[in-house]
């Protein structure tokens, strides 16, 4: 049902409690956020780092708790449902994950079936059913996986891995899917493919998406509304359009941008500067990097 | 985790079993069965044999005989006065049934914390979750309760307690922000094994000579001919623990993800933490109540099981507390036979086996362990 929100946030608010500082001096993570995620929709996410997008992210699929407002998904107060019932709502296709484990690909996309276990016996036996495999194996052919199945998580590339986890993802049967970075550390073409699959999980079978990303122009290309948030608030939430211009760009990111249209779309596409032309006798005057907020912030 | 990119930021994590999980299908029904059978049928095998070695030469035939007839007889049996029916029942079948259980239950604790900690190295002897038991059980033998029958005494609980405490404490020091960094785990086990291992030398040291000798011997972890009651006993403590433990295997392969990874996959992660480490301090507990330390039974057969049968912890628990069970009996009849009629005590055993084990692990694996 399009229109509907899958997720109502409403005056969220949210600090790390153990960061001392921040509590002493009042700084929070994210400050009385509202905001609502419409059912089938691409909501793409972006900010400078320390901004709190991951936070958002985290508090979106009940990894963190709100210390005030409300989150509700579909309707249902997030923070009073279980942490399968979640799970069986939502997915996350996190940063990074680890692999203590020698896990096949195919066990780590089964994984996924976690949050729909029935088991017998006192909770001791539960198995696989035929079901679970045929999800498993629809997920791995969508997004191309299936050879691997056998392999070793350890084996495979990052993006073959990237992929397998957002199989794992779809064997949740979501409703919802949350992306932290979806595409960070991929090569140039695991980028447009993981994003032509979202695209495309999304015109098909109607997931939401929202999508936490660095990356502008993935955003710009690949949402239907961008969210900027900087230093815990909204900055701004709509269109590409009405979001990525080089004015608000330029005063949150702190830094000059160009912002043209990208021949294929006529989206907003975002450029940094070129390389200033600098005095003769400037040429070994260190320039600073950046002058982004430290980066121990973002979590 | 910074926000800046850092180029090991796709972890792959230590690989320790490395390429060879790929050979093992997902788990059935049938499979599971089908290898949980060949492994009991493996460890009735052990257990056989293990009859069969000893100070005193008895036939397989003499012993069947000799089961049978006890069996038959039992309970009202008039007590035997045969020699070889005496040893067989009274000494060396009790004790491969202690050996099998504490073999068993150190095993499958091992996996349980090797998940929990996503680290495979870990095993309740070197984390110093047994010696955080075995100055429980000090403390109890110095103050008196306890010392004669297992089954009605505090021995265990104190064991208990003491494990648990250890397990919290190693828990606590070597979680940071959500990870688990393998070295600060090591050296927090290492740590604790010290100052554990200096107030139980502090509690010998005041204990009255003839209570210090036996605290002595017990710690050096051995396998004494417990009496029936006692072996009962230790199955309860034990068959609680491993139910409680054995039930978390599903959520525990999710957690070898990481904690926030395991959430997000419906995963009530803090239950499941509480399951595991209260049921890892109590079959450590019992455990080292009566057999003292014996150590990487938890860390080698985890490994080997593990190589063996695949990660799914599903059937990894229970296969590594039946391989546990056989490998502890098999050391114990070595431990019984090399010095005949002397005896080794079966923890120098253990550790010369599963120590190389342990540095070879270090050595091998190196460049994955370090985080």
């Amino acid at each position: 049902m399009i229109g509907a929100p899958a997720y109502e946030v409403r005056d969220v608010t949210f600090h790390y409690a153990h960061r001392m500082e921040e509590r002493q001096r009042n700084r929070w993570e994210l400050h009385e956020i509202s905001f609502d995620v419409t059912a089938g929709e691409i909501l793409g996410i972006i900010g400078p780092n320390g901004s709190g997008k991951t936070s958002l992210l985290k508090l979106m699929a009940r990894l963190l708790r709100p210390h005030a407002g409300t989150i509700r998904l579909f309707g249902s107060d997030v923070a009073e449902m279980p942490q399968d019932a979640v799970a069986r709502t939502v997915a996350v296709v996190p940063q990074e994950s680890q692999y203590a484990f020698s896990y096949t690909i195919l066990q780590t996309i089964l994984m996924g079936r976690f949050p729909h276990r029935r088991s017998s016996g006192l909770g001791l036996f539960s198995w696989e059913a035929q079901d679970d495999l045929r999800l498993a194996h629809h997920a791995m052919e969508e997004l191309d996986v299936a050879h691997l199945a056998t392999r070793s998580i350890h084996e495979v590339s990052g993006g073959e891995r990237q992929r397998a986890v957002i199989a794992r993802a779809l064997t949740q049967e979501p409703r919802v899917l949350l992306l932290d970075e979806p595409t960070a550390f991929l090569d140039l073409n695991h980028q447009l493919e993981i994003c032509r699959i979202l695209r495309r999980l999304n015109e098909h079978r109607g997931l939401t998406v929202v999508m936490v990303s660095h990356d502008l122009n993935m955003a710009s290309q690949y949402s239907d509304r961008v969210m900027l948030i900087d230093n815990g608030g909204i900055v701004r939430l709509g269109s590409p359009d009405s979001v990525l211009r080089p004015d608000v760009l330029a005063e949150v990111y702190r830094c000059e941008v160009i912002v043209d249209r990208h021949p294929d779309t006529g989206l907003p596409r975002i450029t940094l500067p070129g390389r200033e032309k600098l005095p003769a006798s400037n040429v070994n005057r260190v320039i600073p990097s950046d002058d982004r907020r430290p980066n121990h912030k973002e979590r | 985790m910074p926000g800046a990119p850092s180029p090991v930021r796709v972890a792959a994590g230590p690989s320790l079993g490395g390429r060879d999980a790929s050979i093992h299908p997902v788990l059935t029904r049938s499979r599971w069965l089908a290898i949980l059978l060949m492994l009991g049928a493996a460890g009735v095998l052990v257990v056989i044999a293990a009859l069969r070695v000893g100070a005193e030469d008895i036939s397989f035939s003499q012993a069947a005989r000799i089961l049978l007839q006890t069996i038959r007889e039992w309970p009202a049996g008039e007590a035997s006065h045969d020699p070889a029916a005496i040893i067989l029942i009274q000494v060396r079948l009790p004790r491969i049934l202690l050996s099998f259980m504490v073999g068993g239950c150190l095993a499958a604790v091992g996996v349980g914390l090797q998940a929990l900690l996503r680290n495979p190295l870990a095993d309740p002897y070197v984390l110093g979750i047994s010696s955080g038991a075995a100055l429980g059980a000090a403390m109890a033998l110095l103050l008196g309760i306890g010392t004669t029958v297992f089954a009605v005494s505090a021995l265990p609980l104190c064991a208990f307690a003491g494990g648990l405490i250890s397990i919290l404490l190693v828990y606590r020091v070597a979680v940071s922000y959500g990870h688990l960094p393998v070295h600060t785990l090591l050296l927090a086990g290492v740590i604790l094994n010290a100052i554990f291992s200096a107030l139980i030398m502090f509690i010998t040291s005041i204990a009255e000579p003839n209570r210090s000798f036996g605290i002595m011997s017990w710690l050096m972890g051995t396998l004494m001919a417990p009496d029936y009651l006692a072996l009962a006993a230790l199955a309860v403590y034990l068959l609680v623990g491993g139910l409680i433990l054995f039930r978390q295997g599903g959520a525990l392969n999710l957690l070898t993800l990481g904690e926030e990874s395991a959430r997000a996959l419906g995963v009530e992660v803090e239950r499941v933490k509480k399951a595991v480490f209260l049921s890892s301090a109590l079959m450590t507990g019992a455990v080292v109540s009566v057999s003292g330390l014996i150590g990487f039974v938890g860390m080698v057969i985890p490994h080997a099981m593990r190589l063996l049968v695949g990660a799914d912890h599903r059937l990894l628990l229970p296969a590594a507390a039946l391989a546990g069970g056989m490998f502890l009996t098999l050391a114990d009849a070595l431990a019984r036979t090399l010095l005949a009629p002397g005896e080794i005590p079966v923890g120098v055993v253990t550790a010369l086996v599963g120590g190389p084990v342990f540095i070879y692990l270090l050595m091998a694996k190196k460049g994955g362990l370090i985080r």
